[in-house]
């Protein structure tokens, strides 16, 4: 029997490494400066899904990512690691889209795969942080949710057990296949890329990066289907235009605003000796401290 | 009809904290709207939920009292909230940006396309222009939040679906009794009318929920370290410095990254905020969505070797100079000086 598991990733700017050097002049992040990862609790995903494949007879994992065309990149990597496949979703359609219009074209994209049975992501990605599109393609799909899970504990084909880590505390439930689980980063960590699997999947490629890389591409795809990565369109997903994109995204951003901080009128000490003490002796006296 | 509501979060009979501050800002948007303040306590043996949450202004109180409600889980609470939401079409909704909150808020969100902002630290109401469409909206919710890219905050709108949704964390918005005589009306719901039994399908088999051991929140001095602390090894100063002081120690989110310190001690947006007495931020930059946890501390003193550091726009005494040269300086200073 077959089990679909299909792990919903993203690719991010590198938000935990906005230090000095990717700040611009005027205190804005210089974007081009950081690296485009993959998105961490969705490795903790992946990770989740893989061990999953390996109890569950007949299980396969396939990643879902909507990007540009780079964001095949996340894919590949999660073949490294033992993926079997995966789709990239592609467009300028999907430009502007919130959490919402998200959710939808992963769920439309979702839907024209057939049955699947679990669907795992990361709770949440760095770049936004607000846990949103996991709970809102199980809902666009009808299916039930998990969120904040730790480890899947057990899973048959038709329920799935899960550790939840939860703000408060710990929790452990189960519930009905088909799910969509997302993933802490408090679970176990992604392993590492395989080294066979590396040469294997090395040249994968969507359509669009064969054609960018010039002629000579066809017989290796022929003689090896499993290196092509499915790439969709807006045209390959049955979908309503309305919900995609900026239409389908209801929250509109009014203003960005660069905020100044009104500078207090700050007292300038160096770490030498006397200035320290004079410090500590000052905050004592006034009962900040002690 | 058009009102505000508030999803009540509630653990063995008690309101938690968020709930009520997000009650105490809710009553002054209402006043502002002139609409009314509704709250939704969905649970088990809620009849001591009224005393709690009338005395924050509450006008109506929905309740759905359940066995079944409790623990929470996902789609029951989701049914209660997106059918009760259909009949009343609040024009604006809150939930806490809890592990509650943020699985509930963006299924509600999904199901009534609605948008839905999350870890807001500020809520106002205002104006919007659409100028392509030549559209004006009055009264519209402003939920602001730190936007990633710097220090900037953006402030986003949902002119045209309803509800407005928005999360926000614990600590983030005051809590205050508006008027502890007040009594608003109750609203037994028909459970059974909202949640279908076919949305009981998961299943809690432990559950084990404590209190956090950390009091960050709690605390008069803070001590916190960020990515320029450099090290877990280096984090110890830090605790030492606190220990003497009688302190908690805080982090930026970039050291709970690296693994210098936990998750429960991150200070900011998608942490805890804070307004402590004392806030001591040592290697920290000050990136907004740190500022945005700590700014109201009384007074804060930074510690970085980088003279230009935007943290140091708001700190009360900046020290130029390594946390490695100057936390153990304040150890030795302290305990010299003080009795
Ligand atoms: C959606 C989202 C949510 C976020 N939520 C939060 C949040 O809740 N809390 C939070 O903190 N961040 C949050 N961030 C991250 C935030 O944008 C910054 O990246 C983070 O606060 C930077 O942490 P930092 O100041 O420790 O590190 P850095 O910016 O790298 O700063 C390190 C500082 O240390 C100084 N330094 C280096 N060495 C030394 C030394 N030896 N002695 C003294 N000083 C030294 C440097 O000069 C520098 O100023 C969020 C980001 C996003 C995108």
């Amino acid at each position: 029997m077959s089990f679909k598991i299909v792990v919903l990733a993203k690719q991010v700017p590198d938000t935990r490494n906005v230090g000095k050097d990717a700040m611009k002049a005027d205190g804005t992040v210089n974007r081009a400066a950081l690296p485009a990862i993959y998105n961490p609790e969705d490795l903790n995903a992946l990770e989740q899904a893989l061990r999953l494949k390996s109890q569950v007879a007949g299980a396969t994992v396939h990643v879902l990512t909507m990007g540009p065309a780079r964001a095949a990149e996340i894919i590949r990597e999660s073949m490294y690691r033992g993926a079997d496949g995966g789709y990239l979703l592609s467009g300028r359609e999907f430009a502007g889209s919130d959490t919402l219009a998200t959710s939808y074209a992963l769920a439309c994209a979702i839907r024209k795969m057939g049955k699947v049975d679990v669907i795992v992501c990361g709770r949440q990605a760095i770049d936004g942080d607000t846990a949103q599109v996991g709970p809102q393609v199980a809902e666009k799909l009808g299916m039930p949710q998990i969120t904040y899970a730790e480890e899947i504990l057990d899973c048959t084909a038709s329920k799935i057990t899960v550790k939840r880590r939860l703000e408060r505390g710990v929790e452990v439930v189960s519930g009905p296949i088909p799910m969509v689980v997302t993933v802490n980063s408090s679970a176990p960590e992604c392993r590492p890329r395989h080294a066979k699997l590396t040469l294997k999947y090395k040249r994968a490629a969507t359509l669009t990066e064969k054609q960018d890389a010039g002629a000579d591409y066809t017989d290796l795809y022929t003689v090896h289907p499993y290196l092509t990565i499915t790439e969709w369109g807006i045209n390959d997903i049955e979908h309503d235009i309305k919900w995609l994109g900026l239409t389908g995204s209801p929250t509109k951003v009014k203003q960005i605003e660069n905020v100044v901080f009104t500078a207090k009128e700050s007292k300038r000490l160096t770490a030498n000796d006397e200035e320290i003490e004079d410090l500590m002796k000052e905050l004592i006296a006034n009962h900040t401290i002690g | 009809m058009n009102n505000l509501f508030v999803y009540l979060e509630i653990e063995d009979g008690i309101v938690g904290d968020v709930s009520l501050e997000l009650l105490t800002k809710g009553r002054t948007l209402a006043d502002q709207l002139k609409c009314k303040l509704e709250a939704v306590a969905a649970g088990y043996k809620l009849d001591k939920i009224g005393e709690q949450v009338f005395p924050f202004g509450v006008d109506t109180l929905y309740l759905a009292d359940d066995k079944r409600l409790a623990p929470y889980t996902t789609l029951p609470h989701t049914s209660l909230l997106v059918n009760l939401f259909k009949e009343e079409k609040p024009q604006i909704a809150f939930m806490g940006a809890t592990s509650i909150g943020r699985d509930l808020g963006p299924r509600v969100s999904s199901a009534l396309f609605s948008g839905l902002t999350a870890d807001c630290t500020s809520l106002e109401i205002g104006t919007y222009e659409d100028k392509k469409a030549g559209k004006v909206y009055d009264n519209l919710l402003y939920q602001i939040r730190p936007a990633f890219g710097g220090n900037i905050v953006a402030t986003i709108v949902n002119p045209d679906c309803r509800p407005q949704m928005a999360t926000v964390r614990e600590g983030v918005m005051k809590k205050e009794i508006r008027n502890a005589k007040h009594v608003g009306k109750t609203v037994i719901m028909d459970v059974a009318k909202y949640v279908p039994d076919t949305d009981f399908v998961i299943e809690v088999i432990e559950r084990h929920m404590e209190k956090s051991k950390l009091n960050i929140k709690g605390s008069p001095i803070i001590v916190s370290g960020g990515y320029g602390v450099g090290s877990a090894d280096n984090f110890k100063l830090l605790f030492e410095l606190a220990a003497t002081l009688g302190a908690e120690v805080g982090a930026s989110r970039a050291a709970v990254d690296a693994g210098f310190a936990d998750h429960e001690r991150q200070i900011g947006q998608t942490g805890t905020t804070v307004r402590p007495k004392l806030y001591i931020a040592c290697g920290i930059s000050g990136q907004i969505q740190h500022i945005a946890g700590m700014q109201e501390s009384a007074m804060i003193i930074a510690i970085n070797n980088d003279p230009k550091a935007p943290i140091n726009a708001i700190a009360d005494y900046v020290i130029t100079g390594s946390i490695e040269e100057v936390l153990p300086k304040m150890i030795k200073f302290y305990k010299k000086n003080s009795k």
